[in-house]
């Protein structure tokens, strides 16, 4: 008897769990639905999208740089390693470009900006919720969502597939500092193979989708944490750790189901 | 929460809404706020300054986010204000370098900014010192009367109160128990009134919070 009653607990929390986690993912929802519809402001003074955009953006450059810089040298000093031993070494610009321009760019450089700036969102609109800031504009018949919330949002989603476009481009060239500076492959090969290879619907659009999506993701749950959260010390920082928890599981999984729609929808047979 | 609520408060005066913490005072004065909908004409004074905008930004907000002012406007606008609290050689500093007084009167003036025809004060005393309380009791009248508004202070700081409002509301558990004036309020026989009006830690309100037989909660032997 006591192991059906164990049993039947634990089942019961299991249910409470997964209710309050579907509950939670409607709210934020049509959390995302409200602020889209309340975005005019947002857009009407651009000013306010543009200081965002520099916060989130202009600020994680120096990371999203230097970050590309080093991934696209390690893929040259790896790949050429594997390459050269099928004497293919002069297709070290197309292994480079694309691993950057299909996956790397936009999975590492989503996960860069989950950490840089959406965490310092959450942590933002927490505090100004926990502070009374958020309850004090609506006092002046200001919407938060729509004068806080929104600009931060677009803020994020306009920068990201930009410094994923950062991360792939300084990440080729990273390579072609290896590559061709350091370890000798011909430039022109470099160059004309990266040149025939990579296509532009097929890889660089499928990258700069990814990299929308990826920030769309990152900064909804960066700004919905934020929102969300409980208004105390440890409310504000518990929200900061599940934005980079959640964002950064949330950019791996959809890159997962992009590529995998990506590569069934055709276009990558040959 | 609240029952029978029937309220008349006329225009031009300063209303005081007293009673204990957890009356029901700040439910009564949100429900006033959501039948009037804030649109500009309605104030609630005292919500915190935004900490990283400067005094000058501060009051200039609800002038940037409702008016399309010029700047030069918007500037004369926000020192006018400033000033009738007596803070315009404060317009350049940051909230944390205010103290607790300083702070309000910026709330204060950001409130008064669109020259509003209802302002509400939740808790408008707490935590100030004797001069910054003088300073903030003298603020409320002027402004009432200057700006033509009316003006709802809910508070429990009831001495202090009783000196700045034209007429008050007592309220305990979620009702109207009395009404009057300052004098009228402060020579009501109601033993509550009473009770709190002198500041008594016996009366109506037990100074215990209800709780089970002391003996038996710990646990002694019946005698």
């Amino acid at each position: 008897m006591q192991i059906v009653a164990a049993l039947r607990q634990r089942l019961g929390r299991l249910g409470a769990n997964v209710t309050s986690h579907v509950w939670r993912l409607g709210f934020a929802s049509r959390f995302l639905a409200y602020l889209v519809m309340h975005s005019g402001t947002a857009l009407r003074r651009f000013r306010l999208t543009i200081a965002e955009i520099y916060f989130a953006g202009v600020l994680s450059l120096i990371v999203i740089l230097v970050s590309g810089l080093f991934v696209g040298m390690v893929l040259a000093l790896q790949g050429y390693d594997t390459l050269q031993r099928f004497g293919a070494s002069e297709s070290l610009g197309v292994l480079v470009a694309l691993s950057l321009v299909r996956e790397l760019g936009p999975v590492v450089a989503g996960l860069l900006f989950a950490s840089r700036a959406g965490s310092a969102i959450t942590a933002e609109i927490g505090l100004m919720k926990a502070t009374e800031q958020l309850s004090a504009m609506e006092m002046m018949a200001v919407d938060p969502v729509a004068r806080v919330v929104a600009p931060r949002f677009w803020g994020g989603v306009i920068s990201m597939p930009l410094l994923a476009a950062l991360f792939s481009a300084t990440g080729i060239f990273g390579g072609y500092l290896v590559g061709v500076q350091l370890i000798g492959v011909d430039a022109g090969a470099f160059w004309s193979q990266m040149q025939a290879a990579v296509d532009l619907r097929d890889d660089i659009v499928n990258g700069v989708i990814k990299s929308v999506v990826f920030g769309i993701a990152v900064t909804w749950i960066a700004v919905f944490e934020g929102y969300d959260a409980p208004p105390t010390a440890e409310g504000v920082s518990r929200a900061t750790t599940r934005t980079v928890v959640t964002s950064s599981l949330a950019v791996l999984a959809l890159d997962f189901v992009l590529t995998a729609l990506m590569f069934t929808g055709g276009g990558h047979a040959q | 929460m609240l029952r029978d609520i029937d309220l008349a408060i006329a225009r031009g005066s300063v209303v005081g809404i007293m009673g204990q913490s957890g009356c029901g005072k700040t439910t009564l004065l949100r429900i006033i706020m959501g039948a009037i909908l804030p649109s500009g004409g309605t104030a609630r004074v005292f919500g915190a300054l935004f900490s990283d905008l400067s005094v000058y930004d501060n009051v200039a907000f609800p002038l940037r986010e409702h008016a399309e002012l010029p700047d030069e406007l918007l500037r004369d606008l926000v020192l006018l204000k400033l000033q009738a609290v007596g803070l315009r050689g404060a317009a350049h500093l940051m909230p944390t370098e205010l103290s607790g007084g300083m702070a309000r009167r910026v709330a204060l003036a950001r409130s008064i900014a669109l020259d509003p025809q209802l302002i509400l004060y939740d808790e408008p005393f707490t935590g100030l010192d004797p001069i910054s309380f003088g300073v903030i009791v003298r603020l409320i009248r002027e402004l009432n009367d200057s700006l033509g508004a009316t003006s709802i202070i809910v508070t429990h700081d009831v001495q202090e109160a009783l000196g700045v409002v034209d007429y008050v509301h007592f309220m305990a558990a979620g009702r109207v128990i009395a009404q009057g004036t300052p004098e009228e309020i402060r020579s009501s026989a109601e033993p509550f009134v009473n009770q709190f009006v002198n500041g008594k830690s016996e009366g109506p309100v037990p100074f215990h919070y209800a709780a089970p037989e002391y003996g038996a909660d710990l646990e002694l032997p019946a005698a």
